[in-house]
């Protein structure tokens, strides 16, 4: 039972990371009916830039581990939101009239290029954070000892995806949003700026992506530049798990992929941990195509 | 300039043969890679190019056609050059059972099933799956192919081999594409609604053109196993079907001359520039990127087949 709780609670906190990343595929196919492959390298951006601004700017040793870590999170995601930016205005941009075969492999060129800039600059070997940054405590909740790490996470994530779903749900410019993605020509009609939609959503979701980055980068520790696509394929699994395109759905799959990932690992065989994903995925294009919560959709996929 | 193309061609093919007399060993090794991930490229261009359907799992049967052969030749000392069909029907039917649960899945769908599909032979491999993969050190001791009694050895035994191979693939590829198989494939391609109204059964062609693709790309796994001696999970990652399915793209979905003149620049272009070794993947992202703006058909793309009106009317007398 402590062994079972234990991969639970690591299962919710890589779950969480999960979805955070999934949230920035689903916007954006929410929207654009695109599958961002460079949202996966984005993520390892935050990862790679929380390493860099947490050694050079010390800002734990300056204000503290709490203040230094939360100024750290919106540091990385603001910077990766730029990014994410970018990433549009270059490679998705001119594309937005050309058949989708063309943005799909731009996307992957964009994956391509933004994982190799990183090799280039930070070298090909793991890059390993600090381990004193950290207070390695553990909590007590009604006698299970859970690392602290854990614990932020999790909540860390659930708050963000709590104040994404209100912010889409309760503002009017969460309503361009949601308009966009059910129709764009109306939305233009309705005089919405969907390029400006568009923009928006590619600042969201890189700036959760990178906050996942970091998160990672906190709990395991260590880096790799190749990290991104491992990630991003089973978010993007999470995803399509809630069905893609729906916002409480990419929560809820990428809290269920961890768990499933986490308990399978441990109770079937950790050597085929990451073979779990990819069948869920499988499975469920072929069980279920518009996933758990997903509504059914006109044109067939 | 296409008046001259048949001439350039014949060129070309004509020099080919004789290019293992002027090139030292090197050269001729990297001769023969091109040929290899030119004959895979073919096979991808089959499922990507003719049908268009977004494969992303190439290496899978890749790794399923070396690793029969590999294993059929270490375990029960089949030579490896009989091997071929054999792995070429295994990479085949294990396409085909892949593909038979997903291949109705729309474009990027089927990208990332097909991704998740290369992953798990991937993951299988290094796990030592069954027991006959050998996990993550592979296989070793593979012996040399023999062809009348004469052992294929050295790089410029190999490239006759390689390109001779290729050669072949290209004739009946040609043949193919001209077929009514191949028109039914463009058409799936071009308009998969309208193809099943003209009565082509979609699904059908869909698994055919995986099966065939991933035979083929099996028999060219057996080359690579042969060539090698020794096959490890690690030559069959993902990056490898990155790289055929930019290989296709770039030339051309497709266009056979397109794919061969992007096998040369692909592969061949790194090992010129080796000092820029480490920025090899990132020039490929970027290209990626610039030829999806200017030239999203690809360098060499394949025009539609012309029928001439004049000559069906002097065919038919109408």
């Amino acid at each position: 039972m402590e062994e079972f709780l234990q991969q639970l609670t690591n299962g919710l906190a890589v779950g969480g990371i999960y979805a955070l990343i999934a949230l920035g595929y689903t916007m954006v196919y929410g929207v654009l009916k695109l599958i961002n492959f460079a949202h996966g390298d984005l993520f390892t951006y935050g990862a790679y830039l929380g390493l860099t601004l947490l050694t050079s700017l010390a800002l734990t040793d300056r204000v503290g581990f709490a203040l230094g870590v939360l100024v750290l999170v919106l540091m990385v995601m603001g910077l990766v939101a730029i990014l994410g930016a970018i990433l549009e205005r270059a490679a998705y941009r001119p594309l937005r009239e050309s058949p989708r075969l063309s943005a799909v492999v731009s996307a992957l060129g964009a994956s391509i290029f933004l994982q190799n800039t990183l090799m280039l600059i930070y070298g090909a070997r793991f890059q390993v954070y600090p381990d004193d940054i950290l207070p390695a405590a553990t909590l007590d909740i009604f006698g299970l000892y859970v690392p602290l790490m854990r614990v932020l996470i999790v909540l860390a994530s659930v708050a963000m995806m709590i104040a994404l779903y209100l912010f889409i749900q309760k503002t009017r410019i969460g309503t361009a949003i949601r308009a966009a993605a059910i129709d764009q020509g109306a939305a233009r009609l309705m005089g919405i700026d969907v390029n400006r939609v568009i923009l928006l959503v590619f600042l969201l979701g890189p700036a959760l992506g990178g906050a996942a980055g970091l998160m990672v980068g906190l709990y395991y520790g260590q880096v790799n530049f190749t990290m991104g696509w491992v990630y991003g394929m089973k978010a993007f699994t999470a995803a399509i798990l809630g069905g893609i395109g729906n916002i409480p759905g990419a929560m809820v799959g990428g809290l269920l992929l961890g768990v499933i990932e986490a308990l399978g690992a441990a109770y079937v065989s950790i050597a085929w941990k990451d073979a779990i994903a990819f069948c869920v995925l499988i499975l469920i294009l072929i069980v279920r195509p518009t996933g758990l919560l997903g509504e059914r959709v006109a044109d067939k996929i | 300039m296409n008046r001259f193309k048949p001439f350039v061609v014949a060129l070309l093919a004509g020099l080919l043969p004789f290019a293992p007399l002027f090139l030292n060993t090197y050269q001729v090794d990297v001769l023969n890679s091109i040929g290899l991930y030119a004959l895979l490229a073919l096979s991808l261009n089959l499922i990507l190019g003719e049908a268009g359907l977004f494969n992303m799992g190439h290496a899978a049967f890749y790794a399923m056609g070396a690793y029969t052969a590999a294993i059929l030749n270490t375990r029960y000392q089949i030579p490896i050059l009989w091997t071929l069909p054999l792995s070429g029907l295994a990479a085949g039917l294990f396409a085909l059972a892949v593909a038979r649960p997903v291949v109705h899945l729309r474009g990027d769908y089927l990208l990332i099933v097909t991704i998740g599909v290369g992953e798990i032979v991937r993951i299988a491999l290094v796990n030592d799956v069954f027991g006959i993969t050998g996990g993550a050190n592979g296989i070793f001791g593979i012996s040399r192919p023999r062809l009348f009694g004469w052992v294929i050895r050295r790089p410029e035994e190999f490239f006759y081999l390689i390109w001779g191979f290729v050669a072949l693939t290209i004739f009946l590829f040609l043949r193919l594409k001209q077929s009514r198989f191949g028109r039914a494939l463009n058409y799936l391609r071009e308009d998969e609604v309208a193809a099943e109204g003209s009565g082509i059964n979609t699904a059908y062609y869909k698994l055919a053109a995986f099966g065939l693709g991933a035979a083929w790309a099996g028999m060219a796994g057996t080359l690579f196993a042969a060539k090698m001696t020794i096959i490890s999970p690690e030559s069959f990652s993902f990056w490898e079907s990155v790289v055929l399915f930019m290989i296709v793209i770039l030339g051309g979905a497709g266009s056979i001359p397109g794919v061969l003149l992007a096998a040369f620049l692909v592969v061949g272009l790194p090992e010129l520039f080796r000092e820029f070794a480490g920025a090899r993947m990132l020039v490929f992202g970027l290209v990626m990127m610039v030829m999806m703006v200017i030239r999203p058909q690809g360098l060499l793309p394949t025009r539609g087949r012309r029928f001439s009106l004049a000559a069906r009317v002097k065919e038919t007398g109408r």
